[in-house]
């Protein structure tokens, strides 16, 4: 009786959907040129048209890298997971899922593993495009190194959680861009991704202190600047724990509305 | 043993009544068809078995288990069932082998994957990405992951819509094997001929009850339905309905020296019966 065999494990699952997501998203081309060639196009228009520098050793483009970084997290993560979602649904390609013995945390696994994966390739594109064509540097203290992977780590699986949950909200596939991208472009705006940070209005630093991609950037930051930077920053500090803590605070709740709202098929 | 017992099923949308006070029994190795107009309740009734949806009332047992259950014990039950969708569109970035593969990772015991494309005939597409698909030949991938895991029990719905008369015969040389290997089938369909080619028994069903359960041969007393005997007479096309067309041919033969023109003995139709069961006609 086919009963009495065991079903395969979730996480071997989980890792067997990552390892398909990842080819899936390798054949598509536009997915690939707009997530991992769209950051670096950015940084080639920002690094050309601001020439400025902001504090000794700290050029425009350097602190346009660490944005770029965190706002990648939120791409590759919440943007690219609340398109693809909403259209995997309409297609039925999540009902048939459903249908089978495969339990879902194997498809959030496999969704995880593909924004890990893309973002690391993002950030090693990015970091090797910005060494050579804009003077970006690399922090050598060991301990920014550290910071750097928590960031990485935490930021896409906080991106991923919220991802999964707000593709709850599109109603259609087709439809799913236009109500997502608005969100992430003017939370980069407000987020000081594009622009220095601290030269936002107040109103814009209090609304974006709310949500995770300020605290990526501040976090990036901290890591691609010097810390004599610090000082330039909203509290004065880095506020590295703090960041940790709300990080966090989005991760747990990303993961319970992610759980909560999924749906496999649209009715 | 009956691999489908339901009784007294209902569910409703709003204020539509789907499905009505639906009963049905099926048992093993069985293939069962359901047929009725679209919105007849069909796909709800099927989704309910399937689990995708909840019923407002009833009691059902699918394979010894309550579909709308959840958990680990559903799993082990989703082992068991294989499940062919109306229609699955996905973007096609993966091979036909890549497909089928994978999907065999989700079950305890599944099939052999290269087994399975040749038996949905797709050997010439195994290498190929789904979107080059035709329409055909994705519908019959569909049916391959459908029976991928060597499910005990496989839904069909319309899965033969929009296949050339060949795909059709040919996947019902497929269905035929799999009833030789003891899965029981639940099919869903618009095509009468389908129905009649694979089903053991149909169920009519239509504003959501079933109007008759039956072989179908036998459903709407087509078997004992009165034959009617044509032929043309004096330029006239001339009709008998009769209980005994046999002995209406011998007098005819015995009536006219040679031929008798245009002979035709016509019974209804699992065509004719059906659509005047749903009022169509």
């Amino acid at each position: 009786m086919s009963t009495q065999k065991s079903l395969p494990t979730t996480i071997a699952l989980g890792v067997a959907r990552g390892g398909l997501e990842i080819r899936q998203f390798m054949r598509q081309r536009e997915s690939v040129v707009f997530t991992l060639a769209f950051p670096i196009i950015l940084l080639a228009i920002f690094g050309s048209v601001f020439k400025t520098t902001l504090a000794e050793g700290v050029t425009f483009s350097q602190y346009f890298v660490a944005g770029m970084i965190a706002s990648g997290l939120v791409n590759t993560g919440f943007q690219q997971l609340a398109i693809i979602i909403p259209m995997e649904r309409e297609f039925g390609s999540l009902k048939r899922l459903r249908g089978t013995p495969m339990h879902v945390a194997s498809y959030f696994i496999g969704k995880s593993i593909l924004v890990f994966v893309s973002m690391a390739i993002q950030v090693v594109l990015l970091l090797a495009a910005g060494m050579i064509f804009f003077g970006v540097e690399l922090p050598t203290d060991p301990y920014k190194w550290l910071t750097f992977t928590w960031l990485i780590i935490l930021g896409s699986a906080a991106s991923t959680a919220l991802g999964i949950a707000f593709a709850a909200v599109p109603k259609s596939g087709r439809g799913a861009s236009a109500v997502v991208s608005p969100v992430v472009i003017v939370l980069q705006f407000f987020s000081g991704v594009f622009f220095v940070f601290t030269d936002l209005p107040g109103w814009m630093q209090q609304v974006a202190a709310i949500f995770p991609l300020k605290w990526m950037t501040q976090g990036m930051r901290s890591v691609f600047l010097p810390d004599s930077f610090a000082v330039r920053e909203v509290a004065g500090t880095w506020e590295t724990q703090r960041t940790f803590l709300i990080l966090m605070a989005w991760l747990v709740a990303g993961i319970f509305l992610a759980i909560r709202t999924f749906k496999w098929s649209r009715d | 043993m009956n691999v489908i017992e339901v009784q007294g099923l209902h569910k409703s949308y709003a204020d539509t009544k789907a499905v009505d006070g639906i009963d049905l029994t099926i048992a093993q190795g069985e293939i069962f068809a359901l047929l009725g107009p679209n919105g007849a309740g069909k796909t709800t009734t099927v989704e309910i078995l399937e689990g995708f949806r909840k019923a407002d009332s009833g009691s059902i047992s699918v394979l010894g288990f309550d579909p709308s259950q959840r958990g680990v014990q559903a799993r082990i039950w989703r082992n068991r069932i294989g499940i062919v969708l109306q229609s699955t569109a996905d973007a096609g970035d993966l091979t036909v082998i890549e497909t089928l593969s994978h999907f065999a990772k989700y079950y305890s015991a599944p099939r052999d994957t290269d087994e399975v494309i040749n038996s949905v005939g797709l050997d010439e597409k195994r290498d190929a990405l789904i979107r080059t698909l035709s329409g055909g030949q994705r519908r019959r991938l569909d049916v391959g992951l459908g029976i991928i895991g060597s499910p005990e029990l496989l839904f069909l719905d319309e899965p033969t819509t929009g296949f050339d008369p060949e795909a059709r015969r040919a996947f019902w040389l497929l269905i035929e094997s799999l009833r030789k290997g003891g899965t029981t089938i639940l099919l869903t369909t618009h095509y009468l001929d389908e129905a009649e080619a694979l089903a053991d028994r149909v169920a009519v069903i239509t504003r959501g009850k079933i109007l008759e359960v039956s072989t179908p041969a036998q459903l709407g007393g087509r078997a004992t339905a009165k034959a009617r005997v044509q032929w043309k007479s004096n330029g006239v096309i001339q009709e008998e309905m009769t209980d005994n067309p046999t002995e209406v041919v011998k007098r005819l033969s015995a009536q006219f020296p040679g031929e008798v023109p245009e002979l035709q003995v016509l019974r209804p139709s699992l065509e004719d019966i059906y659509l005047s069961m749903i009022g169509e006609k």
